[in-house]
């Protein structure tokens, strides 16, 4: 763990602005190959657009203009030519859980069959797969073709991350996971959050300063669009981190 | 501090005042239902002595003031099937564009007033289009064809802007939620958008066949004839290129320009045309409920 | 930390970590990728076919016309402000059409006079005074109000308001302005208690709150806070209903009569722009100058259409932003 790994997502200056209210304003930073980044911040910092425009979904949202530069593996993604592979290599986990009205099988089955996997073989192994990283194998295993939003909400926030693990993600974004879960269940898949790190990226968007104290290995303190700092878990949450800011919001004093 | 709640004259004129408002409002919903139930009602009673299983299956003999409105009932059939296969598929995939593609551009703001003052056409004019554009200049003459083309384009706007609606009650978050694994917009619209819209785009669509099956005007000059003989129970008896009766234009045409009709055809036709009507939208609301219940989220 | 034993499935275990992720090597075929670049295509072209129809209309219509507006005979002035309408004249066939757009004019503006009041009434009543039931009820009785077709309506002004009309005012004539304009108020009702109610609906319930907060009856929270919040919408309820009485074309071919002369008073017969298209297009012969005229009456009506949809929609687009 010594030796700086390699960089997996490179973001110089960016910029974005929805109309004509800036809400990024120029940040860089750098998010390293199998680590857990984590990223705290009080509400409208702006953390959920930044993921936002990591898998460029903010080309969706109307009136959004993105400036500066973000990197995946080195490669800008604004001028990649197959925006879904990108989206593909990038999972991402909304806050609220969405079930997609479809049975719980094509729920996961969803995104390879977009990309074009068809043998059915090759689909059943790969649900069953996905359901047992998110924890939610045991309970759906014999209803598989219920409804995917009959679900409750905690089975429905694991569900959305099995369709996020379903491509094969190399990223995996979380953005505020938790909240609309129990905390058993967040347990769980905070488990499998230590699992999968070993392999791929996990970038953690969360309001919950212990969650990020707990599961991350570098945190960076997201305010107002700017970066306030950003450092190892050892620094930002001791009784010295490099800004009086971060110690004031990580203590609960302000936020 | 008691004085704050015992009922003083004020406060009596306020409740009177209140009562009097709802009660006039009241009033107000309940003239235009009267109208409707008692003019319906009429209309029923005066017909009654020729409505039968006949009047429908026959063919209007004896310069029409005899006879039943098959050919009619026919025409119209033809003409609201064939309208409708040209505006529905159009229609939808216009809505699609609008609600899943368009970006706030001038563009679209351009298509959205184009469809508004489509919707605004007077019937008349639509006529004069369908027999400038299709019977002229096409060449195809005044034929079913013809008429169906001009009823499609009269529909094409209401169907737009209900499919619209209906793609916009699919929650934003099941879309977002298909982009972020890396779906194309087209595979979100196919798998998730459009098969939990079907509900409300039928719904608009049978509408739009009550409609098409009342409209007068725009068949008037483009296919639709006062009188044409054609074989009794025969399906298929009119072809695309043929001019065709119709049940509104029946209606008209007996009304006017038929001398000697007996009192009750009229009224017959105009029960049999209304009858068509109410019941096709019965089916649309019908199916609006049923589908409704089988909500998925 | 406390130790609570709680019962978790078995985690994917360190064995599993290496092969957690499948490798997807897949790729879409290329017959799956062509045919949706082609319905996307389609998709497109249906979206603008909106604007090329609504040109089309215009084009079309005025092409049959033009010819006349060209021809050198065509005089605006004559055409728009004389009532002297004389098509079928040998000799001296003259164009006015005042009195058709003041035939026009007497029978939308009288029907809007009378369904206004019924209408937006209807709609306050729907949003504002009704139980649920009520309101589900009296909606799909409009819907069907809403359904009857305009021939039908001709033909219940002809049969059932024609002799009604002369019995109770001592009329000479049942076929006239008041015929008309009582049938349009009941078709362009519907509308306007459809869109009202939406207009309604917009108002935010805070606003009730506020006001029955303070102690106003619900009338008064209607008159004072509702009716100027809603105002544009209402405004565009009313206008749309107008748009629709002006292009309405069966109901007053076959209950206003055929006099074409300015109207002195309510029981007076007219004729409107849109009855004398529907009546006279089929006598008049392709070509002629009378036939073209009345494509030039067709563009004139959808003039006037469009200056009073276009300005509805901007009142509406008013209360969508909010």
């Amino acid at each position: 763990m010594s030796e700086p790994k390699q960089k997996k997502i490179e973001v110089s200056n960016l910029r974005l602005s929805y109309g004509q209210k800036e809400v990024i304003h120029g940040i860089s930073f750098d998010i390293r190959q199998s680590e857990i980044f984590a990223i705290i911040g009080p509400a409208q910092s702006a953390k959920s657009s930044l993921l936002k425009c990591i898998n460029r979904t903010i080309d969706f949202v109307p009136g959004a203009k993105v400036r500066g530069g973000i990197k995946v593996d080195g490669q800008d993604v604004s001028k990649m030519k197959n925006v879904y592979e990108l989206r593909r290599k990038i999972g991402m986990v909304a806050p609220l859980p969405v079930g997609l009205p479809l049975s719980i099988y094509d729920n996961v089955a969803f995104a390879p069959r977009a990309a074009g996997m068809r043998t059915k073989a090759a689909l059943d192994t790969l649900v069953e797969r996905c359901l047992t990283q998110a924890a939610l194998w045991d309970e759906v295993k014999d209803r598989l073709d219920s409804l995917g939003t009959k679900l409750s909400g905690g089975q429905q926030q694991r569900l959305t991350i099995a369709r996020a693990l379903s491509h094969s993600p190399e990223v995996l974004c979380l953005d505020e996971f938790s909240i609309a879960i129990d905390p058993v269940t967040t347990m769980r898949i905070e488990e499998v959050l230590k699992q999968l790190r070993e392999k791929i990226t996990i970038i953690l968007v969360t309001n919950l300063v212990q969650q990020a104290r707990r599961l991350a290995d570098r945190t960076m303190f997201l305010w107002n669009g700017e970066i306030v700092e950003l450092g190892t878990n050892d620094v930002m949450f001791s009784d010295k981190p490099a800004s009086r800011q971060t110690y004031e919001y990580v203590n609960g004093i302000f936020g | 501090m008691a004085a704050l709640f015992t009922e003083t004259a004020a406060t009596r004129r306020k409740r009177l005042t209140e009562r009097l408002a709802q009660a006039t409002f009241g009033l107000m919903a309940l003239a235009l239902v009267v109208p409707l139930v008692t003019i319906v009602a009429y209309l029923f009673v005066q017909a009654w002595p020729l409505l039968s299983w006949e009047f429908l299956t026959s063919n209007p003999i004896d310069g029409m003031r005899r006879g039943g409105i098959w050919s009619a009932f026919l025409g119209t059939i033809y003409l609201v099937t064939v309208s409708l296969c040209v505006s529905a598929p159009i229609g939808v995939l216009a809505a699609v564009y609008l609600n899943e593609y368009a970006e706030d551009n001038w563009l679209t703001r351009m298509i959205n007033l184009a469809v508004v003052n489509l919707a605004g056409v007077p019937s008349i004019v639509h006529a004069l289009f369908g027999l400038g554009a299709f019977v002229l200049f096409a060449g195809v003459g005044r034929s079913i064809i013809a008429a169906s083309l001009t009823l499609a384009i009269m529909t094409l706007p209401v169907i737009i802007a209900s499919t619209k609606e209906s793609l916009a009650s699919v929650p934003r978050s099941f879309r977002e939620a298909c982009w972020n694994v890396g779906a194309t917009r087209w595979q979100t619209i196919r798998r998730i958008v459009l098969p939990n819209s079907v509900s409300g785009i039928l719904t608009g669509v049978i509408l739009q066949v009550s409609r098409t099956a009342g409209e007068t005007a725009p068949i008037m000059f483009t296919g639709a004839v006062f009188f044409k003989k054609i074989p009794e129970g025969d399906v298929f008896a009119y072809s695309l290129t043929d001019q065709c009766m119709a049940l509104s234009m029946h209606l008209y045409t007996v009304t006017t320009q038929v001398t000697n009709a007996p009192h009750a055809l009229p009224y017959a036709i105009a029960v049999a045309l209304l009858g068509t009507v109410l019941v096709v939208n019965a089916l649309s609301i019908g199916t609006r409920v049923y589908l409704r219940s089988r909500k998925k989220w | 930390m406390t130790q609570t034993t709680v019962q978790l499935s078995p985690s994917p275990t360190a064995q599993d970590g290496a092969e957690l992720l499948l490798p997807t090597r897949v790729k879409r075929r290329f017959s799956e990728i062509v045919a949706e670049r082609a319905i996307e295509a389609l998709i497109y072209v249906c979206g603008v076919s909106a604007i090329l129809f609504v040109f089309g209309i215009f084009f079309f219509v005025f092409r049959e016309g033009a010819p006349y507006v060209f021809g050198g005979e065509f005089k605006p002035g004559e055409f728009l402000f004389s009532t002297k309408w004389y098509p079928t004249s040998v000799s001296n066939a003259r164009y006015g059409v005042l009195a058709l757009i003041v035939g026009t004019f007497s029978v939308t503006a009288l029907a809007t006079f009378i369904a206004v009041p019924f209408g937006l009434g209807a709609a306050v009543f729907v949003s504002e005074f009704s139980g649920n039931k009520g309101r589900e009820t009296l909606k799909i009785l409009i819907e069907l109000l809403a359904a009857i077709p305009s021939v039908v309506w001709g033909f219940i002004g002809i049969s059932v308001m024609n002799p009604l009309i002369q019995d109770v005012f001592h009329a000479p004539v049942g076929l006239n302005v008041l015929n008309g304009a009582l049938l349009l108020a009941l078709m362009s009702v519907p509308i306007m208690v459809s869109i009202g109610e939406d207009a309604l609906k917009a108002v935010p319930d805070s606003y009730r709150e506020a006001a029955l907060a303070m102690g106003a009856t619900r009338w008064q929270m209607v008159y004072r806070v509702l009716i100027p919040a809603a105002k544009n919408g209402l405004l565009a309820a009313v206008l749309l209903g107008v748009g629709r009485a002006v292009g309405e074309t069966m109901a007053v071919l076959m209950a206003t009569g055929h006099a074409i002369n300015i109207p002195h008073s309510v029981f007076d017969p007219v004729r409107t722009l849109t009855a004398t298209i529907a009546a006279e297009l089929g006598e008049a012969s392709a070509g002629s100058p009378h036939y073209r005229v009345l494509f030039i009456i067709g563009i004139l009506l959808f003039t006037i259409t469009f200056i009073v949809n276009l300005t509805a929609d901007l009142a509406i687009r008013g209360i969508r932003k909010r």
